[in-house]
């Protein structure tokens, strides 16, 4: 290993470091552009460059391999005058907008122009002036700003699998654009806004309303998909005003989702800000007095068979839990969280999770995909797919719908009975991975592919002792934790499918509908409908009675990814109106039914979900799920699978609410808007 | 010189012909497999050696052939002046201004181009035959000025011999490319005037007495490590 000296500090790295690597690793921080450590090394911003003994030039650190015996100094004159050269040429073409600019405050080259800028300018011809370039609903361009580091082409290419992005012309008239100027279709769009370093590409839906010292930070977890992605909620007053990713290494790594990170704005469309009730047919405004009194004349007296509650898929793990007690206090075995009927078995956890883990995607060397489409129902984790399979030596196969996933597979057609039968063993492989999707499980023969693809998973070695390749990508953020807690029918009880098809007979006279919006409320018939939930959405329009509870970044909230991950949010914002926590609010019920849960605090609570299922206890870890038998073996029906996600960009009631996603769905699903950006915008005056 | 852009009009379709098709696969093969990518040159030329300028159409057919993306082909197209991204006339005239040739007289070369085409630089007569374009340092500087025509060179023209080539082209003959002055390539105008005697032979080197000189001195010095030290 090389050992070489940097600003006096000796220091010992891996033979193919780079300088820049090789300072950060003793604390030295090295100015940067173009260098991402999660993109390949393009090398051409020059800001990092360093005085290298024995070198007749400053060297570009980021590009730079390290030598044995090199003494390397980052703060030598030479070195400072080099980057203060860089920053010159750079600002040559900067516009000083920096007040009008939504990077301000946050900007990579405002930060470092204070360290290497020089206070006057030296360059009396004009600036040049640059096209705006339209990229779709999420990224807003001021391409004047651009500083040509072509992070954003280099993620595009890499990161996103969409090469649409690049830099046409040359020296001075090098443009970063899209194709023709198409939008940048990727579900992954959003992070060419934080990893440009100056305000050429930010944040259209964004854009104008906030500045970042003026907003309130809190960390929080994503429910628009199960991958349970770190999020950062960025809220001024009572507003969301944002949602960036956190790193996490194991979930998300950086990057974050389109509708995770721009459904936001529908926090303020639709919502539930106060109870109704249903008199004569007509949803009608109460007090929660009234709502109570309402539910509790109709509750109260009714056996237990008689109730069923159905938890939606952006739940939180708290309020499930204070549901799942009172269900339970009423002798009701009736209730599910799986609202698509997917067929997992809520006794086996191995049976659920993810149990390579996201980040043991890096370790797989062979996929199957059976049934789900990741590009579209978790785009983090297919970059994580993505990743892998750029390293090489990675086989993937995918049965289902035939859809672009951004990486090369085989197609082994989307009958499942077909493919069962025929389902080869991938050669070679000694850690091979399937990936099993909500597509296939939530059929009603979900059961059988199920146990199928538990009796396939053996077949190809994909369980060993210590690898396990067996992984079910759930769609719902709220999925797993339900099952953890048990949110899942009891002995006799019914699932989601049993509970419509009774309440549509009217053996089930009252249904209690958590934030349960994705299921067909015709099928409710003439049942007594609860619906706790934050938008008027589905659930809402058939409730008779609404409870207004808090979305997401507005409670202290639990929730439990596909790999089975237990992640907490903490609230950013207070709900709206007389909205409230949703744990309390049944907490609340419970007492006016006469069936008073014994919690009274969160921490209560929580110490509720530990002692019902002891992994709510491991924060940010993942528990390895026993490998027990699961599954019913049965017929398979030779029908072909699809994936559940019809429209990525609306599946919950938020991103239903949200005009960006509208926006999105009109440019992406619907084929496009016609319109182009007629304004022909250049320079920053708009 | 402004950014380089996609024509606005852009024909339907592009395809290459028959014969462009087998040249096209010749330079693919000489890749080796996956990364054809590297014929992205050469098969850009061929689609402008066919339709005069490189279309859309063409980007998207080359990208095809070779497994890119568009953009990246587009990314090609656009940082090389050779590939026209718009229509020139059938004779696209280029007049290099670099500094080489603008001393030489550059100047007077663009005039005669433009009285005699009546066009001015990135402009096609109205039959569409001849085009004029501005061309960056041509890289034949000891020829200077330089036009290009087509693939050819005309050098060491000036406002007349300019005139004078324009004129056959106009006839449609095709006239000698090559040195207006008559020079033997870059050799220099008229009788040489540097290196006109021949070269005095090499030196005689004597091998044996520099061996013995160099072998003297080796024992001298070994002498000198083997005596005691004082």
């Amino acid at each position: 290993m090389p050992k070489l000296t940097i600003d006096g500090i000796a220091v010992e790295v891996p033979p193919n470091t780079t300088i820049l690597q090789a300072a950060e690793t003793v604390g030295v921080e090295i100015p940067r552009f173009c260098y991402h450590d999660r993109l390949s090394i393009a090398g051409n911003c020059r800001m990092c460059l360093v005085d290298v003994e024995k070198s007749p030039k400053p060297v570009a650190s980021c590009a730079m391999p390290v030598g044995e015996g090199m003494v390397v100094h980052t703060k030598s004159e030479r070195a400072n005058k080099a980057r203060g050269g860089v920053m010159e040429f750079l600002l040559i073409n900067h516009p000083l907008d920096c007040p009008i600019c939504d990077q301000g405050g946050e900007c990579d080259l405002q930060d470092q122009a204070m360290a290497y800028g020089f206070d006057r300018g030296r360059f009396h011809e004009n600036k040049r002036a640059v096209k705006d370039k339209y990229m779709g609903p999420v990224v807003e361009t001021i391409m004047t700003r651009c500083i040509h580091c072509t992070r954003c082409v280099r993620f595009a290419t890499e990161v996103a699998g969409v090469p649409q992005l690049g830099a046409t012309g040359r020296g001075e008239d090098m443009e970063i654009t899209t194709y023709l100027e198409g939008a940048l279709a990727s579900e992954l769009s959003g992070n060419v806004v934080d990893l440009c370093p100056v305000g050429a590409l930010t944040s259209k839906p964004y854009a104008f309303s906030a500045r970042p010292w003026e907003l309130r930070k809190t960390e929080s977890i994503d429910v628009m998909d199960a991958v349970g992605t770190n999020i950062r909620v960025d809220a001024r007053g009572r507003q969301v005003m944002r949602v960036l990713p956190r790193i996490n290494e194991a979930v998300n790594e950086e990057w974050l989702a389109d509708k995770s990170r721009h459904a936001c704005d529908g926090l303020g469309y639709q919502r539930l800000d106060r109870p109704y009730v249903r008199e004569n047919g007509k949803l009608k405004a109460a007090t929660w007095d009234e709502a109570f009194a309402a539910i509790a004349s109709k509750l109260r007296g009714m056996p237990g068979t008689k109730i069923g509650a159905i938890a939606g898929d952006t739940v939180d793990a708290e309020s499930m839990m204070a549901l799942k007690d009172l269900m339970t206090a009423f002798g009701s075995a009736n209730l599910d969280c799986r609202q698509d009927g997917a067929a997992v078995d809520p006794a086996v956890r191995a049976s659920y999770l993810f149990n390579s883990t996201i980040a043991g995607i890096e370790d797989a060397d062979a996929l199957l995909i059976i049934g789900a489409n990741p590009r579209k129902e978790a785009p983090v984790l297919n970059a994580r797919i993505r990743k892998r399979y750029l390293k090489g030596n990675f086989t993937i196969a995918v049965a289902g719908e035939q859809a672009d996933l951004t990486y090369p597979y085989k197609y082994l057609g989307a009958d499942l009975a077909a493919f069962f039968a025929n389902a080869q063993v991938p050669p070679g492989a000694r850690k091979p991975m399937i990936i099993l999707g909500m597509g296939a499980l939530s059929r009603p023969d979900g059961a059988a592919i199920l146990a199928a693809a538990r009796a396939h998973a053996e077949k190809i070695g994909a369980v060993t002792a210590d690898w396990n390749g067996f992984n079910v990508l759930h769609t719902a953020a709220a999925r797993v934790g339900g099952l953890d807690l048990g949110f899942a029918p009891g002995a006799g009880g019914k699932d989601t499918r049993g509970i419509l098809d009774a309440a549509g007979k009217g053996e089930i006279e009252a249904v209690y509908l958590l934030g349960a919006d994705e299921i067909d409320t015709a099928k409710l018939g003439k049942a007594f409908v609860i619906y706790q939930g934050h938008h008027g959405d589905r659930g809402a329009h058939r409730a008779d009675v609404i409870l207004p509870g808090a979305a997401y970044t507005e409670k202290d909230g639990t929730y439990v990814n596909t790999e089975g991950r237990v992640q907490r949010g903490l609230r950013a914002v207070f709900p709206p109106g007389d909205a409230r926590e949703d744990w309390t609010i049944i907490r609340a019920l419970s007492e006016k039914l006469g069936k008073t849960l014994p919690y009274d605090n969160l921490g209560q609570v929580r110490a509720r979900l530990t002692y019902v299922n002891p992994v709510f206890a491991q924060v940010d870890k993942v528990v390895k799920a026993e490998w027990k038998p699961f599954g019913t073996a049965g017929q398979i029906a030779p029908t072909p699978v699809t994936s559940p996600i019809k429209n990525y960009y609306m599946t919950d009631p938020i991103s239903r609410a949200s005009r960006t996603m509208a926006q999105c769905t009109e440019e992406f699903v619907l084929g496009g808007s016609k319109q182009k950006p007629t304004e022909l915008k250049s320079g920053t005056h708009g | 010189m402004s950014t380089r852009s996609l024509a606005k009009e852009q024909p339907a379709s592009f395809a290459f012909n028959a014969d462009m098709t087998a040249l096209a696969q010749r330079i693919i093969a000489k890749y080796p497999a996956g990364r054809q990518a590297s014929a992205v040159i050469p098969l850009l030329d061929l689609a402008q050696r066919q339709e005069g300028w490189v279309t859309q159409p063409a980007i998207e057919v080359v990208a095809k052939m070779l497994d890119m993306a568009p953009i990246r082909v587009l990314e090609v197209a656009t940082f090389y002046t050779m590939f026209n991204l718009s229509p020139v006339g059938k004779t696209h005239v280029q007049v290099c201004t670099s500094l080489s040739c603008w001393l030489r007289g550059s100047n007077d070369v663009v005039k005669a181009c433009k009285e005699k085409l009546n066009i001015g630089f990135g402009e096609t007569t109205a039959d569409g035959k001849f085009s004029l374009a501005e061309l960056e340092c041509s890289g034949a500087c000891v020829n200077a000025p330089v036009i290009q025509i087509g693939d050819d060179y005309f050098e060491d023209v000036d406002y007349a011999s300019t005139g004078k080539i324009l004129d056959a082209f106009k006839r449609g003959e095709k006239p000698a490319h090559g040195s207006a002055i008559g020079r033997a390539g870059a050799a220099p105008a008229g009788e040489a005037i540097t290196l006109t005697e021949n070269p005095a032979p090499p030196p005689k080197q004597d091998f044996a007495a520099a061996k013995a000189a160099f072998e003297k001195a080796k024992a001298e010095a070994a002498a000198k490590a083997a005596a005691p030290k004082p």
